[in-house]
Protein backbone atom coordinates (compact mmCIF):
# COMPACT_ATOMS: atom_id res chain seq x y z
CA UNK A 1 0.00 0.00 0.00
CA UNK A 2 1.39 3.54 -0.49
CA UNK A 3 0.64 6.16 1.26
CA UNK A 4 1.11 9.60 -0.13
CA UNK A 5 2.14 11.60 2.62
CA UNK A 6 2.81 15.64 2.96
CA UNK A 7 4.11 17.43 5.83
CA UNK A 8 3.44 21.19 6.28
CA UNK A 9 6.44 22.71 8.01
CA UNK A 10 5.17 26.09 8.79
CA UNK A 11 6.27 29.07 11.32
CA UNK A 12 2.89 29.46 13.34
CA UNK A 13 1.93 33.07 14.53
CA UNK A 14 2.61 33.24 18.29
CA UNK A 15 -0.30 32.25 20.45
CA UNK A 16 -2.66 32.94 17.82
CA UNK A 17 -4.76 29.99 17.32
CA UNK A 18 -7.63 31.26 15.26
CA UNK A 19 -4.91 32.34 12.60
CA UNK A 20 -2.89 29.44 12.62
CA UNK A 21 -6.26 27.18 12.14
CA UNK A 22 -6.82 29.80 8.78
CA UNK A 23 -3.20 28.96 7.72
CA UNK A 24 -4.36 25.30 7.92
CA UNK A 25 -7.25 25.80 6.09
CA UNK A 26 -4.70 27.56 3.50
CA UNK A 27 -2.86 24.06 3.10
CA UNK A 28 -5.78 22.24 2.87
CA UNK A 29 -6.69 24.65 0.17
CA UNK A 30 -3.49 23.69 -1.68
CA UNK A 31 -3.75 20.51 -1.25
CA UNK A 32 -6.90 19.92 -2.63
CA UNK A 33 -5.36 21.89 -5.86
CA UNK A 34 -2.11 20.78 -6.19
CA UNK A 35 -1.64 16.93 -4.06
CA UNK A 36 -5.29 15.89 -3.45
CA UNK A 37 -4.02 12.34 -3.74
CA UNK A 38 -2.77 13.10 -0.38
CA UNK A 39 -3.57 10.52 2.34
CA UNK A 40 -1.59 11.80 5.00
CA UNK A 41 -1.05 15.40 6.40
CA UNK A 42 1.86 15.98 8.87
CA UNK A 43 2.40 19.43 11.16
CA UNK A 44 4.47 19.90 14.12
CA UNK A 45 4.71 20.14 17.24
CA UNK A 46 2.48 22.58 18.68
CA UNK A 47 1.93 24.39 15.30
CA UNK A 48 -1.44 26.09 16.51
CA UNK A 49 0.41 27.98 18.93
CA UNK A 50 3.93 28.32 18.66
CA UNK A 51 6.02 26.41 21.11
CA UNK A 52 7.60 28.59 23.67
CA UNK A 53 4.50 29.75 25.54
CA UNK A 54 5.22 29.25 29.43
CA UNK A 55 2.27 30.54 30.73
CA UNK A 56 0.35 31.50 27.92
CA UNK A 57 -0.47 26.77 27.38
CA UNK A 58 -3.22 27.76 29.12
CA UNK A 59 -4.61 30.38 26.79
CA UNK A 60 -3.87 28.06 23.83
CA UNK A 61 -5.38 24.51 25.14
CA UNK A 62 -7.59 22.96 23.44
CA UNK A 63 -9.74 19.66 24.54
CA UNK A 64 -9.32 17.16 21.90
CA UNK A 65 -12.97 17.18 21.17
CA UNK A 66 -12.66 21.11 19.90
CA UNK A 67 -9.43 20.94 17.93
CA UNK A 68 -11.51 18.48 16.09
CA UNK A 69 -14.24 20.27 15.64
CA UNK A 70 -12.35 23.21 14.18
CA UNK A 71 -10.07 21.37 11.71
CA UNK A 72 -12.99 19.42 10.84
CA UNK A 73 -14.73 23.27 9.82
CA UNK A 74 -11.58 24.46 8.59
CA UNK A 75 -11.20 21.34 6.30
CA UNK A 76 -14.86 21.14 5.10
CA UNK A 77 -14.52 24.80 4.36
CA UNK A 78 -11.79 24.60 1.85
CA UNK A 79 -12.03 21.08 0.28
CA UNK A 80 -14.25 20.88 -2.96
CA UNK A 81 -14.60 17.44 -4.24
CA UNK A 82 -17.17 15.58 -2.28
CA UNK A 83 -15.50 12.24 -1.80
CA UNK A 84 -12.73 14.10 -0.43
CA UNK A 85 -10.22 12.72 3.32
CA UNK A 86 -7.58 13.13 4.71
CA UNK A 87 -5.98 12.03 7.16
CA UNK A 88 -3.88 14.24 9.49
CA UNK A 89 -1.80 14.01 12.73
CA UNK A 90 -0.57 17.57 14.54
CA UNK A 91 0.53 18.85 18.00
CA UNK A 92 -0.69 20.92 20.02
CA UNK A 93 -1.63 22.17 23.39
CA UNK A 94 -4.41 20.35 25.31
CA UNK A 95 -6.52 20.71 27.83
CA UNK A 96 -7.57 16.93 29.10
CA UNK A 97 -8.91 16.03 32.11
CA UNK A 98 -8.30 18.80 34.18
CA UNK A 99 -4.37 19.33 32.92
CA UNK A 100 -2.83 20.63 30.38
CA UNK A 101 -0.29 18.56 27.97
CA UNK A 102 1.94 18.93 24.83
CA UNK A 103 0.01 16.62 22.67
CA UNK A 104 -0.23 15.24 19.08
CA UNK A 105 -3.99 14.48 17.50
CA UNK A 106 -4.32 11.83 15.07
CA UNK A 107 -7.76 12.44 12.87
CA UNK A 108 -9.23 11.48 9.80
CA UNK A 109 -11.07 14.39 8.28
CA UNK A 110 -13.47 14.29 5.51
CA UNK A 111 -15.71 15.88 3.22
CA UNK A 112 -19.68 15.75 4.58
CA UNK A 113 -20.78 13.42 2.42
CA UNK A 114 -17.87 11.15 1.99
CA UNK A 115 -17.98 7.79 2.42
CA UNK A 116 -14.90 8.08 4.60
CA UNK A 117 -16.08 9.07 8.13
CA UNK A 118 -14.39 11.59 10.21
CA UNK A 119 -13.04 11.14 13.58
CA UNK A 120 -10.15 11.11 15.90
CA UNK A 121 -8.20 7.99 16.10
CA UNK A 122 -5.74 8.91 19.02
CA UNK A 123 -4.31 11.47 20.90
CA UNK A 124 -0.72 11.21 21.84
CA UNK A 125 0.72 13.13 24.95
CA UNK A 126 4.68 13.83 25.26
CA UNK A 127 5.67 11.30 27.17
CA UNK A 128 9.19 13.24 28.30
CA UNK A 129 8.69 16.85 28.78
CA UNK A 130 12.23 18.55 28.15
CA UNK A 131 13.04 20.79 31.72
CA UNK A 132 16.60 21.97 31.16
CA UNK A 133 18.65 24.46 29.20
CA UNK A 134 15.79 26.79 27.06
CA UNK A 135 13.08 23.89 28.00
CA UNK A 136 10.80 24.19 30.80
CA UNK A 137 7.83 22.03 29.78
CA UNK A 138 7.19 20.63 33.23
CA UNK A 139 6.71 23.46 34.24
CA UNK A 140 3.96 23.59 31.81
CA UNK A 141 2.32 20.68 31.48
CA UNK A 142 1.89 17.29 32.51
CA UNK A 143 3.52 14.37 31.42
CA UNK A 144 1.98 11.61 29.23
CA UNK A 145 2.37 8.04 30.69
CA UNK A 146 1.46 6.11 27.60
CA UNK A 147 2.97 5.02 23.81
CA UNK A 148 0.93 3.35 21.59
CA UNK A 149 0.52 2.14 18.29
CA UNK A 150 -3.03 2.39 16.43
CA UNK A 151 -4.97 1.01 13.31
CA UNK A 152 -5.91 3.73 10.20
CA UNK A 153 -6.79 3.60 7.09
CA UNK A 154 -2.80 3.58 6.05
CA UNK A 155 -1.48 0.85 8.28
CA UNK A 156 -0.53 0.74 12.14
CA UNK A 157 1.04 4.04 13.36
CA UNK A 158 2.34 6.15 16.14
CA UNK A 159 2.82 9.47 16.68
CA UNK A 160 5.74 10.74 19.12
CA UNK A 161 6.99 14.01 19.97
CA UNK A 162 10.56 15.67 19.82
CA UNK A 163 12.17 14.61 22.90
CA UNK A 164 10.60 11.25 23.04
CA UNK A 165 12.62 9.87 20.46
CA UNK A 166 15.41 11.02 21.86
CA UNK A 167 15.09 8.21 24.09
CA UNK A 168 15.53 5.12 21.69
CA UNK A 169 12.99 3.25 23.96
CA UNK A 170 9.83 5.44 23.28
CA UNK A 171 10.46 3.76 19.21
CA UNK A 172 11.10 0.78 20.39
CA UNK A 173 8.18 0.27 22.47
CA UNK A 174 5.99 1.57 19.51
CA UNK A 175 7.53 -0.78 17.26
CA UNK A 176 6.91 -4.03 19.59
CA UNK A 177 3.21 -2.80 19.40
CA UNK A 178 3.13 -2.88 15.65
CA UNK A 179 3.68 0.57 14.20
CA UNK A 180 4.83 0.65 10.62
CA UNK A 181 4.75 4.51 10.35
CA UNK A 182 6.16 6.42 12.93
CA UNK A 183 5.17 10.47 13.06
CA UNK A 184 7.56 12.33 14.79
CA UNK A 185 6.34 16.11 15.67
CA UNK A 186 9.02 18.57 16.69
CA UNK A 187 9.95 21.78 17.77
CA UNK A 188 13.63 21.96 17.84
CA UNK A 189 15.68 24.94 18.50
CA UNK A 190 18.99 25.92 16.69
CA UNK A 191 21.58 25.78 18.01
CA UNK A 192 25.60 25.06 17.76
CA UNK A 193 27.49 26.32 14.61
CA UNK A 194 30.52 24.08 14.33
CA UNK A 195 29.86 21.90 12.13
CA UNK A 196 28.95 20.90 8.41
CA UNK A 197 24.66 21.49 9.72
CA UNK A 198 23.53 22.85 12.43
CA UNK A 199 23.72 21.09 15.93
CA UNK A 200 20.57 20.02 16.77
CA UNK A 201 20.27 18.94 12.60
CA UNK A 202 22.88 16.77 12.73
CA UNK A 203 21.73 14.77 15.96
CA UNK A 204 18.02 14.13 14.10
CA UNK A 205 20.26 12.98 11.31
CA UNK A 206 21.24 10.18 13.52
CA UNK A 207 18.52 9.87 15.53
CA UNK A 208 15.46 9.16 13.18
CA UNK A 209 17.21 7.20 10.15
CA UNK A 210 19.18 5.35 13.51
CA UNK A 211 15.00 4.42 14.55
CA UNK A 212 14.01 3.81 10.77
CA UNK A 213 16.78 1.29 10.58
CA UNK A 214 16.21 -0.68 13.88
CA UNK A 215 13.18 -1.36 13.64
CA UNK A 216 12.66 -1.11 9.59
CA UNK A 217 10.14 1.57 10.07
CA UNK A 218 8.77 4.15 7.81
CA UNK A 219 9.72 7.71 10.24
CA UNK A 220 7.93 10.98 9.42
CA UNK A 221 9.81 13.75 10.89
CA UNK A 222 7.70 16.98 11.08
CA UNK A 223 9.84 19.83 12.07
CA UNK A 224 8.54 23.59 13.14
CA UNK A 225 10.05 26.88 11.60
CA UNK A 226 10.67 30.25 12.42
CA UNK A 227 12.04 32.34 15.15
CA UNK A 228 10.35 32.43 18.57
CA UNK A 229 12.26 35.42 20.68
CA UNK A 230 15.65 34.08 19.24
CA UNK A 231 15.30 30.92 18.89
CA UNK A 232 14.97 29.64 15.53
CA UNK A 233 13.27 26.10 14.70
CA UNK A 234 15.12 23.75 12.27
CA UNK A 235 12.68 22.42 9.91
CA UNK A 236 14.29 19.63 7.91
CA UNK A 237 11.26 17.64 7.84
CA UNK A 238 11.64 15.03 6.44
CA UNK A 239 10.79 11.41 5.43
CA UNK A 240 13.13 8.39 6.25
CA UNK A 241 12.32 4.94 4.83
CA UNK A 242 12.97 1.59 6.87
CA UNK A 243 16.36 1.34 5.91
CA UNK A 244 17.32 4.46 7.18
CA UNK A 245 17.75 6.71 4.32
CA UNK A 246 16.23 9.81 3.99
CA UNK A 247 13.58 10.07 1.25
CA UNK A 248 13.06 13.24 0.93
CA UNK A 249 13.31 16.57 3.50
CA UNK A 250 12.90 19.99 3.92
CA UNK A 251 14.82 23.45 4.57
CA UNK A 252 15.90 24.13 7.42
CA UNK A 253 15.31 28.28 7.44
CA UNK A 254 12.31 28.31 5.58
CA UNK A 255 8.41 27.37 5.09
CA UNK A 256 7.33 24.10 2.62
CA UNK A 257 5.50 21.42 2.14
CA UNK A 258 7.56 17.98 1.86
CA UNK A 259 5.98 15.28 0.31
CA UNK A 260 6.97 11.87 -0.27
CA UNK A 261 4.82 8.06 -0.89
CA UNK A 262 5.48 5.39 1.69
CA UNK A 263 4.88 2.23 0.20
CA UNK A 264 4.28 -0.19 3.51
CA UNK A 265 4.99 -3.10 1.84
CA UNK A 266 8.80 -1.50 2.50
CA UNK A 267 8.26 -2.67 5.91
CA UNK A 268 8.10 -6.10 5.55
CA UNK A 269 11.09 -6.25 3.06
CA UNK A 270 13.53 -4.41 5.44
CA UNK A 271 12.51 -7.03 7.87
CA UNK A 272 13.01 -10.39 6.08
CA UNK A 273 16.68 -9.06 5.63
CA UNK A 274 16.88 -7.56 8.90
CA UNK A 275 14.69 -9.00 11.92
CA UNK A 276 16.26 -7.56 14.50
CA UNK A 277 12.26 -6.57 15.89
CA UNK A 278 11.99 -10.67 15.47
CA UNK A 279 15.03 -10.68 17.57
CA UNK A 280 13.80 -7.99 20.16
CA UNK A 281 10.67 -9.83 20.57
CA UNK A 282 11.78 -13.07 21.18
CA UNK A 283 14.36 -11.87 23.77
CA UNK A 284 11.60 -9.68 25.45
CA UNK A 285 10.95 -11.63 28.31
CA UNK A 286 14.22 -10.85 29.81
CA UNK A 287 14.94 -7.65 28.65
CA UNK A 288 11.63 -7.19 30.92
CA UNK A 289 12.99 -8.86 34.13
CA UNK A 290 16.20 -6.70 33.45
CA UNK A 291 14.49 -3.41 33.46
CA UNK A 292 12.22 -4.61 36.64
CA UNK A 293 15.59 -5.20 38.03
CA UNK A 294 16.86 -1.44 37.19
CA UNK A 295 13.03 -0.36 37.84
CA UNK A 296 13.12 -1.64 41.65
CA UNK A 297 16.63 -0.78 42.87
CA UNK A 298 16.12 1.31 45.35
CA UNK A 299 17.63 4.89 44.93
CA UNK A 300 20.10 4.84 48.41
CA UNK B 1 61.87 -0.80 32.84
CA UNK B 2 62.86 -3.18 30.45
CA UNK B 3 61.32 -3.60 27.39
CA UNK B 4 60.29 -7.47 26.32
CA UNK B 5 61.85 -9.05 23.45
CA UNK B 6 60.25 -10.68 20.85
CA UNK B 7 56.87 -10.07 21.98
CA UNK B 8 54.28 -9.67 19.42
CA UNK B 9 53.16 -5.97 19.80
CA UNK B 10 49.88 -3.95 18.58
CA UNK B 11 50.49 -0.68 17.18
CA UNK B 12 48.84 1.79 19.09
CA UNK B 13 45.79 4.43 18.78
CA UNK B 14 46.14 7.27 21.39
CA UNK B 15 43.52 10.09 21.80
CA UNK B 16 46.00 13.72 20.87
CA UNK B 17 45.92 15.44 24.46
CA UNK B 18 43.92 18.37 24.63
CA UNK B 19 45.32 21.46 23.30
CA UNK B 20 44.18 24.89 24.84
CA UNK B 21 45.14 26.82 22.25
CA UNK B 22 42.92 24.93 20.09
CA UNK B 23 40.22 26.95 18.46
CA UNK B 24 37.89 23.90 17.20
CA UNK B 25 35.20 23.86 19.42
CA UNK B 26 35.14 27.70 18.35
CA UNK B 27 34.68 27.37 14.93
CA UNK B 28 31.84 28.50 13.22
CA UNK B 29 30.23 27.33 9.88
CA UNK B 30 30.30 30.81 8.34
CA UNK B 31 27.92 30.36 5.75
CA UNK B 32 25.39 28.62 7.33
CA UNK B 33 25.69 31.36 10.72
CA UNK B 34 25.04 33.83 8.23
CA UNK B 35 22.10 32.57 6.78
CA UNK B 36 20.69 31.61 10.53
CA UNK B 37 20.93 35.69 11.62
CA UNK B 38 19.93 37.35 7.95
CA UNK B 39 16.33 35.36 9.32
CA UNK B 40 16.81 35.61 12.55
CA UNK B 41 16.60 40.04 12.01
CA UNK B 42 14.05 39.56 8.68
CA UNK B 43 12.06 37.89 11.48
CA UNK B 44 12.56 39.87 14.57
CA UNK B 45 12.14 43.30 12.66
CA UNK B 46 10.10 42.55 9.78
CA UNK B 47 7.74 39.62 10.52
CA UNK B 48 7.29 39.66 14.34
CA UNK B 49 7.19 43.88 14.58
CA UNK B 50 6.30 45.06 10.67
CA UNK B 51 9.19 47.00 10.14
CA UNK B 52 11.08 47.55 6.72
CA UNK B 53 14.15 49.46 7.99
CA UNK B 54 16.58 49.28 10.61
CA UNK B 55 18.96 51.62 12.70
CA UNK B 56 22.52 50.77 14.02
CA UNK B 57 25.09 52.41 15.78
CA UNK B 58 28.03 52.34 14.01
CA UNK B 59 31.53 53.03 16.09
CA UNK B 60 33.98 51.89 13.54
CA UNK B 61 34.60 48.53 15.46
CA UNK B 62 33.84 44.80 14.22
CA UNK B 63 30.78 44.28 16.10
CA UNK B 64 28.91 46.97 14.95
CA UNK B 65 30.49 46.62 11.12
CA UNK B 66 29.25 42.91 10.76
CA UNK B 67 25.67 43.90 12.65
CA UNK B 68 25.61 46.47 9.70
CA UNK B 69 27.07 44.09 6.75
CA UNK B 70 24.35 41.18 7.95
CA UNK B 71 21.48 44.37 8.28
CA UNK B 72 21.99 45.46 4.28
CA UNK B 73 21.74 41.76 3.47
CA UNK B 74 18.66 41.05 5.12
CA UNK B 75 16.53 44.52 4.09
CA UNK B 76 18.84 46.08 1.43
CA UNK B 77 21.62 48.86 1.54
CA UNK B 78 18.79 51.03 1.45
CA UNK B 79 17.06 50.67 4.78
CA UNK B 80 19.38 50.51 6.81
CA UNK B 81 20.67 53.51 8.68
CA UNK B 82 24.12 53.78 10.82
CA UNK B 83 24.41 56.70 12.83
CA UNK B 84 27.93 57.39 13.84
CA UNK B 85 28.15 59.61 16.98
CA UNK B 86 31.67 60.45 17.75
CA UNK B 87 32.76 62.22 20.84
CA UNK B 88 35.31 64.85 20.43
CA UNK B 89 37.94 62.12 21.92
CA UNK B 90 36.90 59.94 20.09
CA UNK B 91 39.71 58.76 17.36
CA UNK B 92 39.88 59.53 13.90
CA UNK B 93 39.73 55.79 12.65
CA UNK B 94 36.98 55.06 14.00
CA UNK B 95 35.43 57.14 12.13
CA UNK B 96 37.38 56.57 9.04
CA UNK B 97 36.38 52.76 9.60
CA UNK B 98 33.03 54.04 9.77
CA UNK B 99 32.95 54.84 6.68
CA UNK B 100 34.87 52.32 5.37
CA UNK B 101 31.36 50.26 6.47
CA UNK B 102 29.25 52.78 4.65
CA UNK B 103 30.90 52.43 1.34
CA UNK B 104 31.11 48.86 1.49
CA UNK B 105 27.72 47.95 2.40
CA UNK B 106 25.83 51.17 0.32
CA UNK B 107 23.97 51.71 4.06
CA UNK B 108 22.86 55.36 4.76
CA UNK B 109 24.74 57.28 7.41
CA UNK B 110 24.01 60.03 9.47
CA UNK B 111 26.62 61.88 11.93
CA UNK B 112 25.27 62.95 15.00
CA UNK B 113 28.07 64.77 17.83
CA UNK B 114 27.42 63.47 21.07
CA UNK B 115 30.10 65.70 22.43
CA UNK B 116 27.44 69.09 23.21
CA UNK B 117 25.22 66.91 25.03
CA UNK B 118 27.55 64.73 26.99
CA UNK B 119 29.90 67.86 28.02
CA UNK B 120 26.55 69.80 29.14
CA UNK B 121 25.98 67.35 31.82
CA UNK B 122 29.61 66.57 32.59
CA UNK B 123 29.89 70.25 33.49
CA UNK B 124 27.91 69.42 36.17
CA UNK B 125 29.85 66.63 37.59
CA UNK B 126 33.23 67.78 37.27
CA UNK B 127 34.72 64.69 39.26
CA UNK B 128 33.76 62.13 37.16
CA UNK B 129 36.35 59.63 36.44
CA UNK B 130 36.67 58.00 33.14
CA UNK B 131 34.21 55.11 33.60
CA UNK B 132 31.65 57.39 34.51
CA UNK B 133 32.49 59.79 31.48
CA UNK B 134 32.39 56.61 29.53
CA UNK B 135 29.03 55.59 31.07
CA UNK B 136 27.67 59.13 30.18
CA UNK B 137 28.73 58.58 26.40
CA UNK B 138 27.16 55.43 25.97
CA UNK B 139 23.82 56.44 27.43
CA UNK B 140 24.03 59.07 25.70
CA UNK B 141 24.46 57.33 22.18
CA UNK B 142 21.23 55.05 23.05
CA UNK B 143 19.15 57.98 23.68
CA UNK B 144 19.74 59.20 19.74
CA UNK B 145 19.76 55.54 18.59
CA UNK B 146 16.61 55.21 20.27
CA UNK B 147 15.48 58.66 18.86
CA UNK B 148 16.67 58.24 15.55
CA UNK B 149 14.71 54.83 15.37
CA UNK B 150 11.45 56.45 16.56
CA UNK B 151 11.88 58.87 13.72
CA UNK B 152 12.62 55.95 10.87
CA UNK B 153 9.75 54.49 13.07
CA UNK B 154 11.97 50.93 13.36
CA UNK B 155 14.03 49.42 16.52
CA UNK B 156 17.55 50.01 17.24
CA UNK B 157 19.91 46.92 16.97
CA UNK B 158 22.42 45.93 19.22
CA UNK B 159 25.93 44.22 18.67
CA UNK B 160 27.12 43.45 21.60
CA UNK B 161 29.14 39.98 21.75
CA UNK B 162 29.04 37.25 24.30
CA UNK B 163 32.65 37.66 25.33
CA UNK B 164 32.05 41.24 26.35
CA UNK B 165 28.59 40.51 27.83
CA UNK B 166 30.11 37.79 29.99
CA UNK B 167 32.48 39.74 31.13
CA UNK B 168 30.29 42.48 32.15
CA UNK B 169 32.12 45.02 29.51
CA UNK B 170 28.95 47.39 29.01
CA UNK B 171 27.35 50.10 30.36
CA UNK B 172 24.33 48.48 31.88
CA UNK B 173 21.01 50.03 30.23
CA UNK B 174 23.02 51.68 27.37
CA UNK B 175 25.34 49.26 25.28
CA UNK B 176 22.37 46.46 26.16
CA UNK B 177 19.41 48.00 25.52
CA UNK B 178 18.59 47.55 22.12
CA UNK B 179 15.61 44.96 21.90
CA UNK B 180 17.13 42.46 19.57
CA UNK B 181 20.66 41.48 18.85
CA UNK B 182 22.09 38.91 16.24
CA UNK B 183 26.05 38.75 18.00
CA UNK B 184 25.30 37.99 21.90
CA UNK B 185 25.89 34.60 21.42
CA UNK B 186 29.02 34.97 19.53
CA UNK B 187 32.10 34.74 21.27
CA UNK B 188 34.44 37.90 20.23
CA UNK B 189 36.83 35.54 18.11
CA UNK B 190 33.49 34.32 16.73
CA UNK B 191 32.37 37.24 15.34
CA UNK B 192 36.41 38.12 13.55
CA UNK B 193 35.88 34.96 11.73
CA UNK B 194 32.10 35.73 10.64
CA UNK B 195 33.56 39.46 9.78
CA UNK B 196 36.24 38.00 7.78
CA UNK B 197 33.48 35.87 5.82
CA UNK B 198 31.11 38.17 5.21
CA UNK B 199 33.74 41.27 3.54
CA UNK B 200 34.22 43.49 6.45
CA UNK B 201 37.30 45.35 5.74
CA UNK B 202 40.56 43.61 7.28
CA UNK B 203 41.96 46.67 8.50
CA UNK B 204 38.65 46.50 11.05
CA UNK B 205 38.84 42.88 11.73
CA UNK B 206 42.39 42.86 12.27
CA UNK B 207 42.85 46.14 14.65
CA UNK B 208 42.79 45.63 18.58
CA UNK B 209 39.28 46.43 19.66
CA UNK B 210 38.73 48.96 21.67
CA UNK B 211 35.56 50.65 23.47
CA UNK B 212 37.17 54.17 22.26
CA UNK B 213 35.91 56.01 25.41
CA UNK B 214 39.57 57.24 26.46
CA UNK B 215 42.45 57.47 23.82
CA UNK B 216 44.81 54.53 23.48
CA UNK B 217 42.00 52.51 25.04
CA UNK B 218 41.83 48.54 24.01
CA UNK B 219 39.52 45.86 25.16
CA UNK B 220 41.83 43.27 26.35
CA UNK B 221 44.60 45.42 28.25
CA UNK B 222 41.18 46.53 29.91
CA UNK B 223 40.23 42.69 30.51
CA UNK B 224 44.16 41.52 31.33
CA UNK B 225 44.00 39.07 28.88
CA UNK B 226 43.23 38.36 25.30
CA UNK B 227 40.22 37.40 23.52
CA UNK B 228 41.74 35.19 21.96
CA UNK B 229 42.68 32.96 25.46
CA UNK B 230 39.31 34.17 27.19
CA UNK B 231 37.20 32.59 24.57
CA UNK B 232 38.64 29.18 25.02
CA UNK B 233 38.41 29.16 28.74
CA UNK B 234 34.99 31.03 28.78
CA UNK B 235 34.07 27.96 26.27
CA UNK B 236 34.87 25.53 28.68
CA UNK B 237 33.69 27.03 31.66
CA UNK B 238 30.12 27.41 30.34
CA UNK B 239 29.79 24.02 28.97
CA UNK B 240 29.97 23.28 32.59
CA UNK B 241 33.74 22.50 33.66
CA UNK B 242 35.42 23.71 37.22
CA UNK B 243 38.02 26.20 37.57
CA UNK B 244 40.08 23.30 38.52
CA UNK B 245 39.28 21.02 35.59
CA UNK B 246 40.45 23.60 33.64
CA UNK B 247 43.84 24.33 35.30
CA UNK B 248 43.97 20.41 34.60
CA UNK B 249 43.73 20.74 31.16
CA UNK B 250 46.46 23.29 30.71
CA UNK B 251 45.14 26.50 31.23
CA UNK B 252 46.95 28.42 33.05
CA UNK B 253 46.30 29.40 36.59
CA UNK B 254 45.76 33.45 36.74
CA UNK B 255 44.14 33.53 33.51
CA UNK B 256 41.40 30.91 34.59
CA UNK B 257 40.60 32.52 37.98
CA UNK B 258 40.41 36.07 36.07
CA UNK B 259 38.07 35.23 33.88
CA UNK B 260 36.09 33.43 36.33
CA UNK B 261 35.98 36.28 38.77
CA UNK B 262 34.97 38.39 36.04
CA UNK B 263 31.83 36.35 34.68
CA UNK B 264 31.12 35.60 38.39
CA UNK B 265 31.29 39.12 39.27
CA UNK B 266 28.86 40.39 36.75
CA UNK B 267 25.63 37.98 36.55
CA UNK B 268 23.54 41.22 37.53
CA UNK B 269 24.38 42.96 34.59
CA UNK B 270 22.77 40.20 32.43
CA UNK B 271 19.37 40.72 33.93
CA UNK B 272 16.45 42.72 34.36
CA UNK B 273 16.36 45.13 37.44
CA UNK B 274 15.27 42.96 40.81
CA UNK B 275 12.23 43.58 41.74
CA UNK B 276 10.56 42.98 44.93
CA UNK B 277 8.08 40.07 44.98
CA UNK B 278 5.19 40.10 47.12
CA UNK B 279 2.74 38.31 45.35
CA UNK B 280 1.93 34.91 44.05
CA UNK B 281 1.36 37.02 40.51
CA UNK B 282 4.80 38.58 40.36
CA UNK B 283 6.01 39.04 36.78
CA UNK B 284 8.49 36.85 35.59
CA UNK B 285 8.49 34.87 38.86
CA UNK B 286 4.84 33.74 39.22
CA UNK B 287 3.46 35.31 35.93
CA UNK B 288 5.04 34.05 32.83
CA UNK B 289 5.13 34.73 28.83
CA UNK B 290 7.53 35.01 26.27
CA UNK B 291 8.89 37.98 25.09
CA UNK B 292 7.36 37.23 21.75
CA UNK B 293 3.31 36.05 23.40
Amino acid sequence: MKVHTAIAQIKPRKGDYAHNLERLGDIFAQLEEDAPETNVLALPETVLSGYFLEGGVREAARTKEELFADLLTTYQARVKRPDAALDITLGFYELWEGKYYNSAIYATLSAPNAAIPSGIHHVHRKFFLPTYGVFDEKRFVSRGRAINAFPTRFGIVSVLICEDVWHSITATIAALKGAQIIYVLSASPGREFTGQHLGNVAQWNVLLPGIASEHNVWVVYAGLIGFEGGKGFTGTSQIVDPWGNAIVMGSATSECLVRGSLNLDDVAVARSASPLLADLESALGDITMQLEQVARKPHV
Amino acid sequence: MQRVKNMNRLPMVCAPPLNVEADGNLRINAPLLTEWLIEFLRDEIQRRRGFTKAVVGLSGGVDSALVTFLLARAFGAENVYAIRMPYRASSQDSLDHAQMVVDATGVNVETIEITDAVDGYLQFAPDADGRRRGNVMARQRMIILFDQSQRLGTIPVGTGNKTERLFGYFTWHADDSPPINPLGDLYKTQVWDLARYIGVPEIIVDKPASADLVVGQTDESDFGITYHKADRILFYLLRGHNAERLIEMGFPEHDVRLVKRKVDSTHWKRHLPTVAMLSSTSINDYYLRPVDY
